[in-house]
């Protein structure tokens, strides 16, 4: 589809008032032209350096990178913003013939909104809740065209409503943030940025917060808008399945450079620079299972930049002169550029399906439990049983709400007002933690979402790791020594990891000190809550073989996610659960393969997939 | 807790090393004043001279010898003070944050009533009524800033308590003595850091106002609170007597209170 006919024809755009082109403006025809952009710190490192690339009109873009690969500070810097301690220290943008970088004071906040919108992550956090929707959006429109008669103003904010997927109607622009869902709450923020009609919209990963159906709506919603309306876009992710039906081109980023860009057909089939390849191979498919491989080590950070290319250290194709040049970004065709000395160039073999494994399980169930009920203000769960047994990895998978954590918790004795029978390898079991005999606590361990939140900043891993093992087994000193010694090793951290404070870790080695912690307390059963969705996919690929390998040790794992891929990746049985029932279980391979319940069907259809 | 690199801090060299100063001035001291305390060498009011270089006061002391020897009670007594209220305060803050429940209710509630009293009136109240000895007047300026350590140690608490840490340390069935002592204390601690400081601070102020007042320590005793109040009617003919104290005062308050600050920002760059 021709983007320019659209908009040329689209009677929304208007005519760009107020920014007079200034000398050397971008290509006519260009939303977005961006030149050897640089963004660092007072210390003079750089953050991101040497970006190049254009957008047409109507185009959108995937930006996608780890943790610290510079993309959200490259977001940031197209409002020609940059957060504190750093600064946009040179290079060019232009939006729309104006450029961006030379502008200040009013002209400058005009265009942030105007030519350029912006939307956040957590629209939860980014909405006002002081504020009614209908307030919201009026003001944004008045701040940037204020002499919008009243009638035009009701009509634009109506039509952009509906254009984003929302009730235009009065009695919904009365509601305040928290009256609606976190799918609506991301519409709002999609229709405060599309209210301005800007050539260019941010978005920084505006979906990670929200369930598998509520995403793949937005994206749709998304995609039709900056068609329609001729309306650049660039979408950071760290996730490059769910970005694979919504972009026409990729542009993946390490430490603080693009690596390599493509039209978005060609990336998948054909990535060829050794990190695009690695991050493909580190996400779980919902489709097939297959091996995760992880990257190993890490990417560097600002002003630590190795010498010739960044990602050579973690490079399986590196030669020597990757370590003294420092490629450029080339282009192997009109679809794709990459910056690497020996990039990949047929496509890669598909990767080899695992062939699922029966698990032979005992007859009895390790961990049983009988008609859990469970309520805070409301109930959450209704007369929901399970049973786990020995040896196997039973995953819980539900969307956010659907009680699937109140379960994980109840069983790891945090579930105050739960009520249901539990036993444990034949005997009864308390519902709560300390009324369980020291000899049974330890036996289930926990672990939790984030990993931020879960290790005591004051403490060191040493001591985080020491506390337990003198609780339940009255150890000290030299033993004490050799057990935390053995649990860095078997988590993989090196064993000076134990003098160092949580601060000093990355999430994927505070959610390793996190699993080890569980394990000196050498549980049977490790409960896994959402374990890793706060990390990055090369990360959680690391955390996920990890837990397979305690597993294929004699470990029972009950696995709570959210994201049907690390099911296909993990799992032996599944569990799903909506409203705080139990919808269907079953071997994990026929629950994909055949889901039977229409719900399982839904999240099924709606999960990002790479094949 | 702190490793070395709170040296780096500004604001923590600068704030340290005017309260050592202050510190040292008033332990020291009376070693080096030139004269006793209580000795009238001088004319009243006597203005600065050769050997008296900041002048004599209302009886004739030599004032650089009354101010050399009249530090250690008031940052002794401040001390004191602000050391018992922090322990106090933060043990019933901790224990009402961790239980949340009905001793939460009536902790908190005891607080409140309590903060309700302006400081200066309740500490003159209980001095008026149980007299004037030094441990009175510091137990008084303690249950003064008790509540204040109370609502600030139960509200870092409760803002703990929900992390996950807390209930993975519940979960492994640590008693609650050792989930407040070790889990919730630690991270808790700077906040009562900074407070601690400006306690100091404050209290350094109440006791020369209680001093000022006639309540706090008795003359002829040297005392920079009780120094201020004896030369206020010279004010005009001798104003070294009134404006030395008090400038060391201002000094201590300021180092205590730029210490404290850099205790918080290195805390907080600390856990970036």
């Amino acid at each position: 589809m021709n983007a320019h006919a659209l908009m040329a024809s689209s009677p929304a755009t208007p005519a760009p008032t107020g920014f007079a082109p200034s000398v050397g403006a971008g290509v006519a025809g260009e939303a977005l032209r961006v030149e050897n952009l640089r963004v660092e710190l007072a210390s003079g490192a750089d953050i991101i350096d040497h970006i190049h690339f254009s957008l047409a009109p109507g185009e959108i873009l995937g930006l996608v990178g780890e943790s610290g690969s510079g993309k959200t500070t490259l977001a940031t810097a197209l409002l020609a913003h940059a957060r504190r301690g750093a600064q946009i220290a040179g290079g060019r943008i232009d939006i729309a013939g104006a450029s961006l970088l030379e502008l200040k004071g009013d002209a400058l906040r005009r265009a942030r909104g105007g030519l350029i919108g912006y939307v956040a992550q957590d629209p939860a956090m980014a909405l006002n809740p002081a504020l009614r929707i209908g307030n919201l959006l009026r003001e944004t429109l008045l701040a940037h065209e204020p002499l919008l008669a009243r009638a035009a103003q009701a009509d634009r904010l109506q039509q952009t409503l509906v254009d984003v997927g929302l009730p235009g109607d009065r009695e919904f622009l009365r509601r305040f943030p928290h009256q609606l869902s976190g799918g609506q709450q991301q519409r709002v923020m999609l229709a405060l940025a599309f209210v301005l009609r800007p050539r260019l919209i941010v978005l920084d990963e505006p979906t990670t917060a929200l369930d598998v159906g509520t995403q793949a709506h937005i994206l749709q919603t998304l995609r039709r808008l900056c068609k329609e309306q001729g309306v650049a876009a660039v979408y950071v992710s760290h996730d490059l399945a769910v970005i694979k039906d919504l972009v026409d081109r990729v542009m993946v980023m390490y430490a603080g450079r693009i690596v390599e860009v493509a039209q978005r057909e060609r990336l998948f089939a054909r990535p060829a620079h050794p990190y695009t390849l690695g991050l493909l191979a580190a996400i779980p498919d919902v489709a097939r299972q297959r091996p995760l491989q992880a990257i190993a080590g890490h990417a560097p950070a600002p002003g630590q930049r190795p010498q010739g290319c960044a990602f050579a250290p973690r490079c399986a194709r590196r030669s020597a002169a990757c370590t003294s040049l420092e490629p450029s970004l080339n282009a192997l065709d009109s679809a794709q550029q990459v910056a690497c000395l020996h990039p990949q160039l047929t496509a890669v073999a598909a990767p080899t399906v695992v062939p699922a494994t029966m698990l032979s399980c005992a007859d009895t169930p390790l961990l049983s439990l009988r008609d859990l009920n469970l309520s805070y203000d409301r109930q959450v769960l209704f007369d929901l049983s399970l049973d786990l047994y020995k040896g196997e990895c039973l995953a819980v998978v539900g969307e956010s709400g659907s009680g699937k954590t109140s379960l994980a918790r109840t069983l790891a004795g945090l579930g105050d007002t739960a009520q249901a029978e539990l036993t444990f390898d034949g005997q009864p079991l308390s519902l709560l933690a300390r009324q369980r005999p020291a000899a049974t606590r330890h036996r289930i361990q926990y672990i939790f979402q984030n990993p931020y939140r879960a290790l005591n900043p004051r403490q060191t891993v040493a001591q985080c790791l020491q506390a337990p093992l003198e609780h339940f087994f009255g150890l000290k000193g030299a033993a004490c020594r050799a057990r935390i010694d053995a649990a860095l090793a078997r988590v993989a951290l090196p064993p000076d990891a134990a003098h160092k404070y949580p601060h000093h870790l990355s999430g994927g080695e505070r959610q390793r000190v996190a699993i080890a912690r569980a394990l000196v307390c050498e549980p049977s059963v490790l409960i896994c809550d959402e374990v890793t969705s706060a990390l990055d996919v090369s990360v959680q690929a690391a955390i996920l073989a990890l837990l397979k390998q305690l597993q294929g040790e004699g470990m029972t794992l009950l696995f709570v996610t959210h994201d049907l891929g690390v099911v296909r990746a993990i799992a032996d049985r599944v569990v799903v659960v909506r409203e705080g029932r139990i919808v269907e279980q079953g071997p994990a391979q026929d629950v994909l393969d055949h889901p039977q319940a229409a719900y399982t069907q839904g999240l099924l259809a709606h999960s990002p997939r790479l094949g | 807790m702190f490793s070395a690199s709170v040296w780096r801090e500004p604001q923590i060299r600068r704030g340290g090393l005017v309260t050592l100063a202050i510190v040292l001035l008033a332990l020291l001291g009376p070693w080096l004043a030139p004269h006793a305390a209580t000795d009238m060498v001088g004319g009243v009011y006597g203005p600065p001279s050769g050997e008296a270089p900041l002048g004599h006061d209302f009886l004739g002391h030599d004032v650089v010898s009354r101010l050399l020897s009249g530090g250690v009670s008031i940052l002794w007594m401040s001390l004191a003070a602000a050391a018992i209220a922090l322990v106090l305060g933060t043990a019933l803050g901790l224990l009402a944050g961790l239980s949340r429940q009905r001793l939460d209710q009536a902790i908190t509630w005891l607080a409140d009533v309590w903060l309700a009293f302006p400081d200066l009136i309740l500490v003159l109240l209980i001095v008026s009524m149980l007299g004037r000895a030094p441990w009175l007047i510091v137990m008084t300026v303690a249950i003064a800033f008790t509540p204040g350590v109370i609502r600030l140690a139960r509200g870092s608490a409760v803002a703990v308590a929900s992390q996950e840490f807390v209930e993975a340390a519940q979960m492994m069935g640590f008693s609650r003595t050792r989930i407040l002592l070790r889990e919730i204390l630690p991270n808790v601690l700077t906040p009562l850091l900074v407070h601690f400081g400006n306690m100091l601070t404050w209290g350094v102020g109440m006791l020369s106002g209680l001093s000022f007042l006639g309540y706090g320590v008795a003359p002829p005793a040297a005392d920079w609170g009780l120094m201020i109040n004896e030369n206020q009617a010279g004010l005009l003919v001798q104003p070294w007597a009134v404006l030395a104290p008090a400038l060391l005062i201002g000094v201590f308050a300021y180092g205590t209170n730029i210490l404290a600050e850099g205790i918080a920002r290195h805390s907080a760059g600390e856990r970036k």
